[in-house]
């Protein structure tokens, strides 16, 4: 069998789900990146035609067709807008695990994947490195945000104003904890995420803050991993499958009713990827995975729904927050309205709801490492959308937003803080 | 000429930007929303300004280069699935609103501006521009205008060419040809504006089109009325209508629709109906109130089992939440979804579902059908999986039976999706030899190299 055909034949397995695509071309009406490019391959429609190609061998050019499966931000908003019920990501994750597996991972993300995600330790100690030394290079971009700039860096990473590493993170401070049910009766295992441990420690104390407030009890393992989110998106399927397997074991053996993380990302990933990727290699762990799949949820959600936090009667007045709905939150897992609630909540900020709230960042993991250009047209439309809402501060739930709003706003001036809902919930704590 | 030396007199007129060639490119413009074959274009061309296009069809035109021009590629009858080796024109970043008139109530626009995104800037006026195909989130002016789209309020309202004032096009020289004009009347010349509407990008790209805009409705009113026979749910169509009251929408779903749509959205509809009517009536509040107490009126005289009329902005779009869902519930039972548009005299409505009913079961197929009573147009959908090659033969087949039984109604091929190349073999049955070479000789003359979307509607 030719490399081509045994390609293609992989890619036949995803054909049943391919062949539910209508090709009405409704997701051109919703997509950021077709948005930008106006191009047929930009958008859900052109992609899925291009894989069914490739299936049926009628297009040879793989690096093309892989290029292009790339200009996505996996951000879920055709999927949730198919008139046909595509299931769109689940193609869209699988094909790239099966077009790397094919073409191999390149050097870079071998390195960075196998190399030092996968093993956290190692990972750990060189950020922890990283924000020890890194510090001297960079500029300080925007005050109100706290972003950063490096001429150094500028090879790497461009021109982005970043969030430094944090000098302490999150870890450091809390490498475990097992405290008891307090008033509420719940427990929760918290899942603070990679951005949030090296980049946001505070959001992780604001949870912390918040969830001994409403008296309920903590596991906090040590040894968590990274979800495994950016190895899958770039095909990368064993480092994903270990990287699991990772955090099963370090949550082994914990007693909780749900696991909370606030970052949309992570708990789509745990919730929705964890259990569709399992292969047979791994079904030993099989129901390990989905019982962690079934108590993950996001912390707005836990708050509201299961904690019963209510808004307070809306008063005007006070700093003006607005807020950004993630993808990973909106479309994956439906949860828009709680965050609001929490942002009602506090009463020292006045709600105010943007244009196009539920529309994508830009962001998309490591696409903007990839397309930072086209990350950044994204993101401007949201960032203008912000600028309008007249907010002061704009809260989101996941990190990765926080890096991107970080970045669009900083570049255009500063002046509106971004900041993870949690932080404002918390404010209002003593 | 050579195709490096093609694409470098394209680039010469575009820009390096807007000539595309490389093979996922080419592939990824081989389709559209049909169930058909794809074909791969040699290029797609996607100009920046309506400037460019006269000099790309004259480049096209001199080389022998079929073009097919493509909106939003949504259309349902292949009409924009390209000439083998030809090219693709995009006309998505034609996208500019020049003009809304609220004095005049007319509005310029470019070709490639999305239906609904218009719509909206209109209803930002305080104007309405009514039609609005179920595709309007994403088709383009110039697509409607080339397929005569019609939609939910065809019945009132009227279809795309009842608001096409005007039409600028290119010729296949390159050159600008002019038809109507800003002014409500206006006969200066042959009606060419006319000859463009339905005309599928065989005989002219279009340039700038003057739509007309009416003032918006003060009020509306929706209402579901449920039958347990056909017979009487077509009949309260016609009562409606000899009554003199012209709803604004008037839709029509079968139990089959109705089974997917319940169980797909759980939305509490009678499921054992045969057949339900969602109306909408609109205008002056008094008249709303007087024709909706009316039409409750005669569908319950005629036979309706109930009337739900809908009392708050919630209710009714828990309404037409169904109608909206049809084709969402239909595509999600089977991988293939092959959307039909047979349209007959409304009188017909019973014979037409009863007849596709049996083809469904003759041919061995699932099929539901929906659609828009008020003008007849009915959708019947059938339900397969394109990649089962003897059924697929057996969906051909039926659809061929459709196609024979709304003609012998005295119906029509199609209502609103276009000939394209899907019907293009049926054309003769329904008109006359005659007619397609009246339509072939006009077609040789306005474009003698055939290079504007060569076989699609009349073959050649
Ligand atoms: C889910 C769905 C629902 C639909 N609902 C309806 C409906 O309710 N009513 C209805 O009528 N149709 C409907 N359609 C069909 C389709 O959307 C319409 O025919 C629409 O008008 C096509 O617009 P488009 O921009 O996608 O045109 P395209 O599909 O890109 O093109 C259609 C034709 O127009 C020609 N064309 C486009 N632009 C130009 C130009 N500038 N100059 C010359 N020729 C041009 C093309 O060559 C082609 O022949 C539906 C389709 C889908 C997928
Ligand atoms: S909206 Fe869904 S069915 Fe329609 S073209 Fe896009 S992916 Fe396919
Ligand atoms: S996931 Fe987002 S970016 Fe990717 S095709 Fe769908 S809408 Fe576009």
């Amino acid at each position: 069998m030719s490399d081509l055909n045994r390609l293609a034949s992989m890619l036949m397995e995803l054909d049943d789900q391919m062949a539910a695509c209508m090709k009405c071309g409704m997701c051109q009406a919703v997509c950021p990146v077709f948005a930008e490019s106006m191009k047929e391959s930009d958008v859900t429609r052109g992609k899925i035609a291009l894989l069914e190609k490739l299936a049926h061998e009628m297009v040879k050019d793989v690096d093309e067709v892989n290029e292009k499966l790339n200009r996505c931000l996996l951000c879920g908003t055709c999927a949730a807008n198919c008139p046909s019920g595509v299931k769109i990501m689940d193609i869209f994750m699988k094909a790239r695990v099966i077009v790397t597996t094919y073409k191999g991972l390149s050097p870079v993300k071998k390195a960075i994947f196998k190399g030092l995600l996968d093993r956290p330790k190692l990972f750990n100690l060189l950020t922890d490195m990283g924000a020890v030394f890194g510090s001297p290079f960079m500029r300080s971009a925007d005050k109100t945000i706290g972003t950063k700039s490096c001429a150094l860096l500028t090879p790497l990473i461009g021109k982005r104003h970043f969030m430094p590493l944090a000098k302490r993170p999150f870890r450091k401070d809390y490498p475990s904890l097992d405290t008891e049910r307090g008033e509420s009766g719940l427990k929760v295992a918290f899942f603070p995420g990679c951005v949030v441990d090296k980049m946001f420690p505070h959001v992780g104390h604001a949870v912390i803050k918040v969830l001994n407030h409403h008296g309920v009890g903590i596991y906090l393992p040590e040894n968590q991993a990274c979800c495994g989110i950016p190895t899958l998106a770039s095909g990368d399927l064993d480092t994903f499958l270990s990287l699991m397997r990772k955090n099963v074991e370090a949550f082994d053996g914990g007693y909780f009713d749900y696991i909370v993380t606030p970052c949309a990302t992570c708990t789509s990933t745990i919730k929705e990827t964890w259990p569709k990727m399992l292969d047979d290699a791994n079904s030993d762990i099989k129901e390990k995975v989905q019982e962690l799949a079934d108590k993950a949820m996001d912390i707005n959600q836990f708050l509201v729904d299961v904690v019963g936090v209510k808004a307070l009667d809306h008063k005007a007045g006070g700093k003006v927050v607005t807020y950004h709905d993630p993808c990973h939150l909106q479309k994956s897992l439906g949860v828009a309205a709680q965050p609001r609630e929490l942002l009602k909540a506090n009463p020292d900020y006045e709600f105010k709801e943007m244009n196009e709230a539920n529309r994508c960042c830009g962001n998309g993991g490591s696409f903007n490492l990839y397309h930072y250009d086209l990350s950044k047209k994204i993101g401007e439309r949201k960032r203008d959308n912000v600028r309008a809402s007249g907010a002061d501060v704009v809260a989101t739930g996941c990190p990765a937003c926080m890096m991107q709003l970080g970045d669009l706003l900083s570049q255009s001036g500063g002046g509106v803080d971004v900041r993870h809902v949690l932080e404002i919930y918390a404010e209002m704590i003593d | 000429m050579s195709n490096d030396k093609l694409m470098k007199e394209f680039e010469a007129i575009v820009g390096a930007e807007g000539v595309m060639n490389s093979e996922s490119d080419l592939h990824s413009y081989s389709y559209d929303s049909a169930v058909l074959d794809p074909r791969v274009p040699a290029f797609v061309i996607k100009p920046s300004n309506t400037d460019q296009l006269g000099p790309v069809v004259k480049l096209c035109n001199d080389n022998g280069l079929p073009i097919t021009v493509r909106g939003a590629g949504t259309n349902l009858s292949g009409g924009t699935i390209p000439h083998p080796g030809g090219v693709v024109l995009l006309t998505n970043g034609l996208n500019k609103i020049l003009e809304i008139n609220e004095q005049d109530l007319y509005a310029v626009v470019e070709p490639g501006v999305v239906t609904a995104q218009f719509a909206a800037e209109v209803a930002s006026r305080g104007l309405f521009y009514p039609p609005d195909p179920g595709s309007q989130a994403v088709s383009t002016i110039g697509g409607n205008v080339a397929e005569n789209a019609g939609g939910l309020r065809g019945l009132k309202y009227g279809v795309t060419k009842d608001y096409v004032m005007g039409i600028d096009f290119w010729d296949v020289n390159g050159d600008l040809i002019k038809s109507g004009s800003r002014t409500v009347k206006c006969v200066t010349g042959y009606n060419l504006g006319g000859l463009m509407v339905a005309s599928e990008g065989t005989l002219g790209v279009f340039n700038n089109i003057i739509l007309k805009l009416v003032p918006p409705p003060k009020a509306q009113k929706a209402m579901m009325a449920v039958f347990d026979n056909i017979d009487k749910a077509s009949e309260s169509v016609a009562a409606i209508i000899a009554n003199k009251i012209v709803p604004c929408t008037l839709e029509f779903l079968d139990n089959a629709s109705l089974r997917y749509v319940e169980a797909f959205t759980k939305a509490g509809l009678p499921v054992d109906a045969d057949a339900v009517l969602l109306i909408e009536v609109d205008g002056h509040p008094a008249e709303v109130a007087e024709d909706a107490e009316k039409v409750v009126d005669l569908c319950k005289k005629i036979g309706a089992t109930s009337v739900h009329l809908a009392e708050t902005a919630e209710e009714r779009d828990k309404l037409w939440f169904a109608r909206r869902n049809a084709l969402p519930a239909l595509a999600r039972a089977k991988p293939t979804t092959v959307l039909e548009d047979a349209t007959v005299p409304r009188s017909q409505i019973p014979a037409m579902v009863r007849s596709v009913n049996e083809i469904g079961k003759k041919y061995n197929v699932e099929i539901g059908t929906f659609g828009h009573a008020g003008d007849g147009n009915l959708h019947p959908t059938i339900l397969c999986d394109r990649r089962n090659e003897e059924e697929f033969k057996r969906v051909e087949a039926a659809v061929d039976e459709i196609f024979d039984v709304a003609l012998s109604l005295k119906g029509t091929l199609s209502g609103e999706h276009g000939i394209g190349m899907a019907k293009s073999k049926w054309m003769e049955k329904e008109t006359s030899k005659a007619t397609l070479e009246y339509s072939l000789k006009m077609k040789r003359a306005i474009d003698p190299n055939n290079i504007l979307n060569p076989g699609k509607i009349i073959g050649g």
